[in-house]
């Protein structure tokens, strides 16, 4: 992606309080046009409220964002023309018949009758909703309605597209279908950002990442260098003998150059790798010091030990008991 | 699926806005394609007037009026405001439904004119109010009530509409405040018993004691119904009327600016 393609997302200190709680502290963005941009964080980091800002549904308490040049606060219908939302809960009406909600939509959006007629049974027949078309939307699954959701949000092609944990729920083969359909819009030309609670779903679609933790960006990057930001790697060994495991420290420390851990299990010794290379160097010294290896294995670190050395905690973890949308409720 | 996925995307220009009356009617389609798929809306909007109806003519028309028909004859007029003043809280649950379900982001997300949910569901409303006014008129015929102006019944009857979209102001404001479905419905009937059943409706005030005919007089559903008979009767009161008139002002202009307030609110806050 070159570097000069204008901003689809700019945003600095933005804030948002409910009651008492602080949902987003003083949030920076910056996401460029074309690409997908995640943001990552347990239950009620504020990732919901911060999308809910920039797309014009809440009034930011401080700090000030622009969606594709226009302000969200002064030029909001500037925005809501150009972006659509896919909320963490279907936004679709469960009375209505799924082409009944598509012809609403379009219609809203200021398409004459037919021609919201024709564009919602070329979005049904490509999201394979021909024969449920009919049927009313409180007989779908998850599934179904969040893809009736995302096939709203596109019915007027959007430059922008904010995508609200689009697959928390589902069911792995709705998840890979969620996960083509974003593909495509991307490979389109719509600028994504979406939320995730998923490290994978980050690591598989997003471009740039933004791990945010109790209102706070903690950490932004390519998901390469949030990786790195905690080492190249790791080193797992498990040792034949547990009595050699001092000697097999010792080794590992000198070799590698870096901190050598003593697991729980008796004979495991990990180490974090900053340079590959000395990995099959350090393995040769072990066994010409005659110390047994029953077992090794040098593993990526995943988003979620990046998101444990980012946080403290693990990312499943919730931070507070109420959801980001809870919590706009309960204001 | 990837081929007609990436076909249904492929980039095409984006429609003028929709101007307030288009997305008003759009709205209002969506309301009349739920009574379509939720025939059960129609059922309580007419199940009860009928009953209401039929129990009070034949149980009390005879010891309040000597008949049937003499009692339908008084108490026609006040069932069909009684059974249109009811069903106007049903404005309040749909709006609620809407913000409790997800639907309600999708809506505040696009850059329509924002009454226009409000306006279209309204729309929607007035057929609703006029079905059951429609029922309960025709059972009242079929039971002895005869009006004697024709053009008084349909001015009555726009007099009736236009009093349900002035109360249909309060239940919003529940419907924007309240948490669920249930608790607007709750809420409003805590408010529609008293105001419906203190009024002239099932038997004159002259039989009331002093206290409640002071009641009676300054309830607005009261001026309504003084003047729907006066018109179905055609003795019409220009003074009723007008009694009438500043009712339905009076509760729009006291609940219509907070009902706004709040609608704005919800759509931003």
């Amino acid at each position: 992606m070159p570097l000069d393609t204008p901003l689809a997302i700019e945003a600095s200190g933005l804030e948002k309080s409910f009651a008492a709680t602080r949902a987003v502290c003083g949030v920076d963005l910056s996401v460029r046009t074309g690409t997908v941009y995640g943001f990552l964080g347990p239950n009620g980091a504020g990732k919901t409220t911060t999308i809910r800002m920039l797309a014009t549904l809440l009034i930011p308490d401080g700090g000030t964002a622009s969606v594709l040049g226009y302000d969200v606060v002064r030029e909001a219908d500037e925005v809501r023309r150009r972006v659509s939302l896919t909320g963490q809960y279907a936004s679709v009406d469960e009375q209505l018949t799924g082409r009944e909600n598509l012809v609403l939509i379009g219609r809203l959006l200021g398409l004459r009758r037919g021609e919201a007629k024709a564009r919602a049974d070329e979005l049904l027949d490509a999201f394979d909703f021909t024969a449920a078309a009919g049927r009313q939307v409180e007989t779908y699954s998850g599934g179904m309605r969040r893809r009736l959701d995302i096939a709203g949000s596109i019915v007027v092609t959007p430059d922008l597209m904010f995508l609200d944990e689009p697959t928390t729920g589902l069911d792995p083969r709705s998840r890979s279908q969620v996960w083509d359909i974003i593909r495509a819009l991307v490979a389109q030309g719509t600028t994504v950002l979406l939320t995730t609670q998923y490290l994978d779903e980050a690591d598989q679609l997003a471009d740039r990442i933004a791990v945010i933790d109790r209102g706070t960006v903690i950490a932004e990057g390519t998901s390469a260098e949030l990786k790195s930001s905690v080492g190249q790697g790791v080193l797992h060994v498990r040792l034949v003998d547990a009595q050699q495991r001092e000697l097999g420290q010792q080794v590992l420390a000198r070799t590698l150059g870096a901190d050598v851990h003593l697991e729980s299990e008796p004979t495991a010794l990990t180490a974090s790798v900053t340079d590959p290379e000395r990995v099959s160097r350090a393995l040769t010294e072990l066994s010409r010091s005659d110390v047994g290896i029953a077992e090794f294995a040098l593993g990526q670190p995943s988003l979620d030990e990046v998101f444990f050395a980012l946080t403290g905690h693990a990312a499943e973890e919730a931070t507070d008991d109420e959801t980001d949308f809870d919590q706009e409720d309960a204001a | 699926m990837t081929d007609t996925l990436q076909a249904a995307l492929s980039p095409r220009t984006r429609p003028a806005t929709p101007g307030p009356l288009s997305a008003s009617r759009t709205f209002g389609w969506r309301a009349m394609l739920k009574i379509k798929h939720v025939p059960q809306q129609l059922l309580d909007v007419t199940a009860v007037p009928i009953m209401f109806t039929l129990l009070f003519t034949f149980l009390f028309g005879g010891a309040l009026a000597g008949s049937t028909s003499a009692y339908a004859q008084f108490a026609i007029p006040g069932i069909l405001v009684q059974t249109v003043v009811f069903i106007t809280m049903y404005t309040g649950v749909a709006i609620n439904t809407d913000i409790s379900k997800g639907v309600f982001d999708r809506f505040r997300s696009l850059a329509v004119w924002r009454p226009s949910l409000i306006l279209g569901g309204l729309s929607a409303d007035l057929a609703r109010y006029t079905f059951a006014g429609a029922i309960v008129f025709v059972l009242g015929v079929a039971l002895g009530f005869r009006p004697e102006s024709a053009p008084g019944v349909v001015a009555a009857m726009a007099l009736l509409l236009l009093f349900a979209l002035c109360l249909t102001t309060i239940w919003i404001i529940f419907g924007l405040v309240m948490q669920t479905p249930e608790g607007v419905m709750n809420a409003a009937m805590m408010i529609l018993f008293p105001l419906v059943f203190t009024t002239n409706i099932w038997v004159s005030e002259s039989t009331m004691p002093g206290w409640l005919q002071a009641v009676v007089k300054v309830n607005p559903v009261t001026r309504v119904v003084i003047a729907v008979r006066e018109l179905m009767d055609g003795t019409v009161n220009a003074g009723n009327i007008g009694w009438a008139l500043l009712s339905c002002v009076a509760v729009a202009a006291i609940f219509a600016p907070i009902t706004m307030l709040l609608y704005n609110r919800k759509l931003r806050s």
